[in-house]
């Protein structure tokens, strides 16, 4: 029997290096919950102990039933049949029943709604090794944001309604946004959502590019103010599966085949209002897609995990000119460079996620009524945690879904480099690992979006104050000068900040990217430095992390303090007339 | 019509997972070099058995035999859903073959009164696939082997469809009636994560006595011996409370004729036991033509390899 936990031992470690206790501590709320539900956690020994139990089903499921049909998931895809119902490729339909019957379908829901209440970062890791087994699945089990929505916003009778059937798996969910005209920029959604005389809401209108647009539970970004044209008119509604909701077409895509990409007409199909009118965009949206994110982080280390061990096996076994091909320097720099770089995205991701769980509990707590005990010195300390976190992972969320998408098709990329002529061919999974991985830089904002979402984080000192406490601390005499070289390092990014904010916005976004590079080298450097003082490998990694991208930060360093503008101002020369079609 | 079922299972040593010492020098199965699983076909059982219950109603009944470890199994078909578990131990069961098992099996499920009493088809270790029939020769209900599909039941009658060896057949029976399953009746559902938070906890009291020292509270090594049966006894009420006390007999609750347990009760004698090694040795090389395919073919069925 196969399992992708406890056969990956960075996943293990990060469970067991990262305080996980404390995020039990605060999910389970005082361990609370054990007097409602017997089979809740009693403390955090208890709840870790589930943790890892969960996972390592997870890991079972994972290995030995879904990775075996992602093969043939990506050769048969989803049909839309000319009833308008779409079926799932059988490997996919099998899986979202198994993962239903084990009870993962809730993963982060509270006990009441049929959940298991897990930390974001125990989900994050389950999301990685479903991913790793087939990454299609991912954008179908990684839709739990849905629930988590619902469950953060709805009317307690929504939530009662719906949400026990997303966590038993009977439902599945897509989150309802992107229109022809409206991709990146959202708040150009023409979908109109309207009540009747008797307050019944109705929306009409197309949306494309729908990730499992043909699920049950459909949470539509629509128009409720039609005066108001940006994104202070739009809302969130609930729509059902229902003749009026009509499929029209699934995309032809690239890669991730398992996934359904539906054409969706609304002709004005029943609704129900989530939250408050207005908010849609700016509040649950935003929220939606933060989760989102990390969510195809996760997607993507799930990806560039299963690219890389194809690779490393590969190069062990191949023998050409009598040695096996591992032995060459330049396949050596390929493998090791797509290990560190899986480990930094995972170090990223797994770090953004632990504070997402912070916010989120303090949230919870404040919000959700879940706390009505609290006294005013309480709430004003879990406000100011929340409010920091918030400020923290506005910045890690793009950052880690920047770094770990562009990772992902990095590691595919040189994985099909090893493999060479094989890897070309359909005969091994690396092609596919390729396709499926291009996706991940596009959707849920594109890498170009997540990098200007970061710089402004990076820019505002967020960077600085989340590596300065990671720093912070009594280093061992061993890895001082690793430290050292971090530091100085922060120096140049404190240098470049104050620079480009002379500069204006205009050059900070042309510089973005290399300065967000920068402050990424910096962060998964001192996380590094801080898995090494508990596990010797780590050492080695993250040696081998700061001699390769230090001399990066130095070299992005010239670029910016150049101030040089000319792909701005020379645009025309240097790209050329647009082509004329003949 | 809602249904008893029970379904006896057995912890066994992974056979997939052979290794260099999976032997003893006596030619035994060494069960201490091998992961303990729960024997695949019994899975194949308990679904047949969950699904009956999801369909009809009723209970399903997990029992086993064996040493305390076994709870271990026990557990896990709590967690995939069995209402209730027993563990037979006792030392007197010691070094019993299919026949004393059979047997004392016969005397549990005689006190559980059960509509259908499920196996699996055999038990990876020894690969016999007598103790399902014995079981319910011992018990007088009639027995379908080799169930590949369960049609259907009703007016107190079981239908399934058999596998039996180059085909297949359907027969129909009275209930109550044993059944063993095959691994292609079914997929076994995966443990459910509430369910594992929750059956993690679930002992049985000689695990308790065991774990006493860590389990309960307060000075325990210096309780009496009367103390601490009494601790035990509290702790096992606690776990009844909860529903996580795997109840535990011994021959005597079974009210077993000790001849027809363990060693006594055991006619199997092992007469030898042979290691056998394969070894590759001369090999011949086929043309890739018809008339050498035919050549190949016609080996093979020389050597009775095909047909």
């Amino acid at each position: 029997m196969a399992n992708f936990f406890t056969d990956n031992d960075d996943i293990q470690f990060l469970f067991e290096h990262m305080d996980v206790r404390y995020l039990a501590e605060l999910v389970e709320d005082g361990f609370r919950f054990a007097d409602e539900f017997d089979f809740a956690p009693t403390d955090a020994d208890d709840a870790l102990d589930n943790y890892r139990r969960i996972l390592t089903a997870v890991g079972e499921i994972t290995a030995d039933e879904i990775a075996p049909t992602a093969e043939e998931t990506d050769l048969v895809g989803n049909v839309l049949g000319d009833d308008g119902l779409v079926t799932y490729a059988p490997g996919i339909a099998n899986a979202i029943k198994v993962l239903g019957q084990a009870d993962l379908m809730g993963f982060t829901l509270p006990y009441r709604f049929g959940g298991i209440n897990c930390p974001q970062l125990v989900y994050t890791m389950s999301n990685e090794m479903i991913s790793r087994a087939d990454a299609s699945l991912m954008n179908i089990y990684g839709l739990q944001g849905i629930a988590e929505t619902i469950n953060a916003f709805a009317s307690d009778q929504i939530k009662n309604d719906y949400l026990p059937d997303m966590a038993s798996g009977k439902h599945t969910g897509a989150m309802v946004l992107t229109e022809p005209d409206a991709g990146s920029d959202l708040q150009a959604v023409k979908t109109q959502a309207y009540q009747d005389d008797q307050g019944n809401w109705f929306v009409r209108g197309v949306k494309r590019f729908i990730t499992n647009g043909c699920g049950e539970i459909l949470l539509v970004l629509a128009r409720t103010e039609p005066e108001i044209t940006d994104g202070r008119g739009l809302s969130l509604l609930l729509v059902e599966r229902d003749p009026k909701v009509k499929i029209r077409r699934l995309e032809n895509k690239l890669g991730i085949h398992g996934s359904p990409t539906c054409e969706i007409f609304f002709d004005d199909a029943p609704a129900k209002l989530i939250g408050e009118r207005q908010r849609g965009l700016i509040t649950y949206v935003m929220s939606l897609m933060n989760g989102a994110r990390i969510g195809i982080a996760a997607q993507s280390l799930g990806i560039g995990e299963a690219a890389y061990r194809v690779a490393r096996d590969y190069a062990h076994r191949r023998k050409q000119f009598d040695t096996a091909i591992e032995n060459f320097p330049a396949v050596r720099e390929l493998l090791v460079n797509m290990s560190v770089d899986v480990q930094a995205a995972r170090a990223l991701t797994y770090f953004a996620t632990f504070s997402v769980d912070i916010e989120n509990a303090a949230l919870r707590k404040i919000e959700l009524g879940e706390g009505a005990e609290l006294d005013a010195a309480e709430r004003k300390t879990l406000k100011q945690r929340a409010r920091k976190h918030k400020r923290f992972n506005t910045l890690l969320t793009p950052m880690s879904k920047y770094y770990a998408s562009e990772m992902s098709m990095r590691v595919s990329n040189d994985s099909m480099a090893v493999l060479g002529g094989s890897g070309y061919m359909k005969d091994y999974p690396v092609e596919r690992h390729l396709r499926d991985s291009r996706i991940t830089t596009i959707y849920e904002g594109t890498s170009q979006l997540q990098v200007i979402a970061a710089v402004r984080g990076v820019a505002s000192g967020t960077a600085h104050t989340i590596i300065e406490n990671l720093l912070d601390r009594d280093w061992p005499e061993e890895i001082q000068g690793l430290i050292q070289q971090i530091r100085d390092g922060l120096a140049v990014l404190d240098e470049d900040v104050a620079f480009v904010k002379e500069q204006g916005m205009e050059y900070m976004d042309l510089v973005a990217r290399k300065i967000v590079d920068n402050a990424i080298t910096l962060l998964v450097g001192a996380l590094f430095c801080d898995y090494a003082t508990a596990k010797d490998q780590k050492k080695a990694v993250a040696r081998r992390w700061l001699a390769d991208r230090m001399p990066q930060v130095h070299m992005n360093h010239e670029v910016i303090g150049s101030g040089d503008r000319q792909i701005i101002s020379d645009f025309e020369i240097l790209a050329g007339p647009v082509p004329v079609a003949e | 019509m809602a249904l008893n079922c029970v379904v006896c299972v057995k912890q066994v040593p992974d056979t997939k997972r052979i290794t260099g010492e999976a032997m003893t020098e006596e030619g035994t199965v060494n069960r201490r070099a091998l992961p303990a699983i729960f024997n695949p076909e019994d899975l194949n059982a308990l679904e047949t058995a969950l699904t009956l219950r999801a369909e009809h109603g009723g209970t399903v009944t997990v029992v086993t035999m064996g040493l305390p470890s076994a709870c271990e199994v026990l557990r896990d078909a709590l967690v995939r859903g069995a209402d209730r578990a027993i563990l037979i131990t006792d030392r007197r069961a010691a070094a019993s073959d299919t026949l004393a098992t059979s047997y004392i099996l016969s005397c549990a499920v005689k006190k559980l009164e059960a509509d259908i009493v499920l196996c699996g088809r055999q038990a990876i270790d020894g690969d016999t696939a007598q103790v399902g029939p014995q079981l319910a020769e011992k018990l007088s209900l009639p027995v379908i082997s080799y169930v590949e599909e369960l049609v259907g039941i009703s007016d107190g009658k079981i239908t399934a469809k058999r596998n039996v060896g180059n085909g297949w057949e359907v027969v129909t029976c009275t209930l109550p009636a044993l059944l063993t399953v095959m691994e292609t009746a079914n997929t076994p559902r995966p443990p459910a994560a509430r369910r594992v938070m929750k059956f993690k906890k679930a002992r049985a009291k000689s695990e308790v006595e065991a774990m006493a020292a860590d389990l309960l509270e307060g000075d325990y090594e210096n309780y009496t011996a009367e103390l601490k049966a009494t601790e035990v006894e509290k702790y096992c009420a606690n776990l009844a409370d909860r529903g996580l006390l795997i109840e535990q007999w011994d021959l005597d609750d079974l009210e077993a004729d000790l001849t027809w347990c363990g060693r006594s009760g055991s006619p199997t004698k092992v007469h030898r036991i042979q290691s056998v090694v394969l070894t590759g040795g001369e090999y011949r090389e086929f043309a890739a033509t018809d008339d050498g395919i035919a050549e190949l073919i016609g080996e093979l069925i020389h050597d009775h390899t095909v047909g």
